[in-house]
């Protein structure tokens, strides 16, 4: 087989794409394997070394934060439950709502749309402090509630579902109504099914999202039992050098690989649904 | 009452449009009924009234002695096929057969029994557990058709099943719908826009035009009595020929040719309507055709030639008559067998 020279080229770019993205995070991972006083006096590493498993353990189980409570993997379980709730409602809250207003022809479906879709414009960062007002007359803050509720409704994905739903023909919802199918049923047996790729693309987004909120976690949450991941690599980088403690960079680098699991569970675990829901050509 | 009856039915959308007319129709029990018509005629929407997925702007639907007017379709026990089948995508057959009796609450093994049934009944038992981008053309007409007939109910609505397929698998599966209703039994509504269909189907025939039932009967009643012009140019084929012509004193003069005692008392402008097939070589001739272009079927010749004012006059004569292009043809009209319409409205004079 002949390779053309424009196909080495792509190629080449293609490969220093993908150098550009997994490199750093090869350093990362090598450089977590080695302790603290070898990158501080080698800099970082490219070949692991033998301290992986001290490491790990370290940040995982060690108790930090100023009240010396909280380890890393209290902090995973939060985000997790965090990015989980939100994840979970936004896509239910969305695809109802979607529902709502592609097959209820009611007279305001339209300025509704357009009302939930200007909400994009206005971000939680933007309206951070009436959203704590209201959440903390709630008495929500430092609870999961807190950390979830104020980020579940989404333009985003209801936009994404309507435009899906809009593609379903009408004569299936006919078909269903002469089978004898409800308004809940429909919902349930027809568009839930239908869209399941849809949803597990949407729901990949909204946990990357909501696994990466920063802001809200640390403005909701003065309990060290409440803090996210994101929070914790805050903490971590800005460590005190009170004492003579060198900076435990070795830790911070294994904190960062650990920080990425989740998400990258996430993908790989969906993108199987993903794949499937491409490949069969279901309508 | 008869086992569907409309009454004055009639159908304004919001924008105003008058789709369905004041119709009033009865279906008996059992009966095949077809709805003929162009497209926008109002065909479909008539059938989908009568499925509850249309709103009843006015008149009264009766469905086996219930008044069905404001029935929800999912009460209303019928079932319907669609054009592009509707099927479920992300069912399998067996699902897509089972769902409306699992709505009814009906027990699992007798769904399973009436599932397997149905598809023993239409050859689709081996497909039951695929999806049904799985299954070509003709097996997801089935399983639509199995998707009615498993629900055994009072009538099914057929909404141009047939429009989807190839024309070799058409008439197989036209042929297949007949036996299935006939072998079944239930009452049917059948909408389509094609004539052969309609004629092949039907035990008795709506043709519709303009929301308007412009005739209602047997198939040959239809073809043999046409009442308007409009039914004689749309049932037949190929199409029946029309002439212009005036009447006066029982004198029909058309094209440079006269026929005398004719049965009616009207008088003024025309329309002479005669059939391809209603006309005979003759040394008597009325019409003289100069042939200008034969289509060969096999079975028939359909020759076509101009008069003195009209294009494609076409004559259909038995596939093993040789006719060449140029020749002329002496023509005469069968037995009496033509149809006079006043011009103006299009009804039948004689």
């Amino acid at each position: 087989m002949k390779i053309k020279p424009l196909q080495i080229i792509a190629h080449i770019i293609l490969i220093l794409g993908v150098l550009l993205m997994i490199v750093p995070i090869w350093i990362s991972f090598a450089s977590s394997s080695h302790d603290s006083v070898t990158i501080l006096t080698e800099g970082m590493k490219f070949h692991l070394g033998d301290q992986l498993a001290r490491n790990y353990n370290e940040v995982l189980n060690e108790k930090g934060g100023w009240s010396e409570e909280v380890t890393a993997a209290k902090m995973f379980i939060n985000s997790f439950i965090m990015a989980l709730g939100i994840a979970t409602l936004k896509v239910i809250i969305s695809a109802m709502s979607a529902y709502a207003l592609v097959y209820y022809r009611f007279k305001l479906a339209v300025p509704i749309f357009w009302l939930i879709f200007i909400t994009l414009l206005v971000p939680l960062e933007v309206r951070i402090f009436p959203s704590y007002k209201i959440v903390s007359d709630l008495g929500l803050t430092n609870s999961y509630t807190g950390l979830i509720l104020p980020l579940v409704a989404s333009a985003t994905a209801t936009f994404f579902f309507r435009q899906f739903y809009k593609t379903i023909p009408d004569e299936l919802l006919e078909s269903a109504k002469l089978d004898g199918a409800n308004a809940w049923s429909f919902f349930i047996d027809f568009l839930v099914p239908l869209s399941k790729t849809m949803i597990a693309a949407m729901f990949i987004f909204m946990f990357v999202y909501g696994y990466s909120q920063y802001l809200w976690p640390l403005i909701m949450t003065t309990a060290e039992e409440y803090w996210t991941v994101v929070m914790g690599m805050k903490i971590i980088y800005t460590e005190s050098y009170e004492g003579v403690a060198l900076p435990r960079t070795a830790e911070r680098f294994a904190y960062i690989i650990l920080s990425m699991i989740p998400p990258v569970l996430v993908v790989v675990f969906l993108q199987k649904w993903f794949i499937k829901g491409l490949i069969q050509t279901e309508k | 009452m008869s086992f569907l009856d409309l009454k004055n039915v009639t159908k304004i959308y919001p924008n105003g449009t008058k789709a369905v007319h004041e119709t009033s129709l009865s279906v008996d029990e059992g009966e095949f009924m077809v709805f003929v018509g162009p497209s926008g005629c109002g065909k479909s929407t008539l059938l989908r009234m009568v499925a509850g997925l249309e709103d009843i702007t006015d008149g009264d639907i009766n469905l086996d002695g219930k008044l069905i007017n404001n029935v929800d379709p999912s009460e209303r026990d019928v079932a319907m096929v669609f054009q592009n089948y509707a099927l479920y995508p992300h069912m399998n057959v067996y699902n897509n057969l089972a769902y409306g009796l699992k709505n009814r609450g009906i027990d699992k093994k007798t769904i399973e029994q009436k599932v397997n049934d149905a598809a023993k009944l239409l050859q689709i038992s081996e497909f039951l557990q695929r999806k049904p981008s799985m299954l070509s053309g003709g097996q997801r007409q089935r399983v639509a058709m199995g998707r009615a007939i498993v629900r055994n109910p009072k009538i099914f609505l057929f909404d141009e099943p047939l429009s989807n397929l190839d024309a070799k698998l058409r008439i197989q599966m036209r042929l297949e719908i007949k036996k299935l209703q006939q072998k079944v039994g239930v009452t049917s509504i059948f909408v389509t826009h094609d004539q052969v269909e309609a004629m092949t189907l039907a035990d008795r025939l709506a043709v519709i035009n303009n929301g308007i039932i412009e005739q209602l009967g047997t198939p040959i009643e239809i073809y043999d009595n046409p009442k308007s012009l409009f039914v004689a140019g749309f049932i037949g084929s190929p199409q029946m020929n029309f002439l212009d012509g005036n009447l006066k004193n029982k004198t029909l003069s058309a094209e440079g040719f006269e026929i005398k005692d004719i049965n009616s008392d009207f008088e003024g402008d025309v329309t002479l309507g005669i059939r391809p097939e209603h006309l005979i070589q003759s040394d008597n001739a009325l019409i003289n055709l100069k042939v200008e272009l034969v289509e060969q079927l096999g079975s028939d010749n359909l020759v076509y030639g101009q008069l003195k004012n009209k294009n494609d006059f076409c004559y259909r004569c038995p596939g093993n008559q040789k006719i060449e292009n140029g020749t002329e043809l002496n023509l005469q009209i069968d037995e009496n067998k033509y149809y006079i319409f006043d011009k103006s409205s299009g009804k039948r004079v004689n």
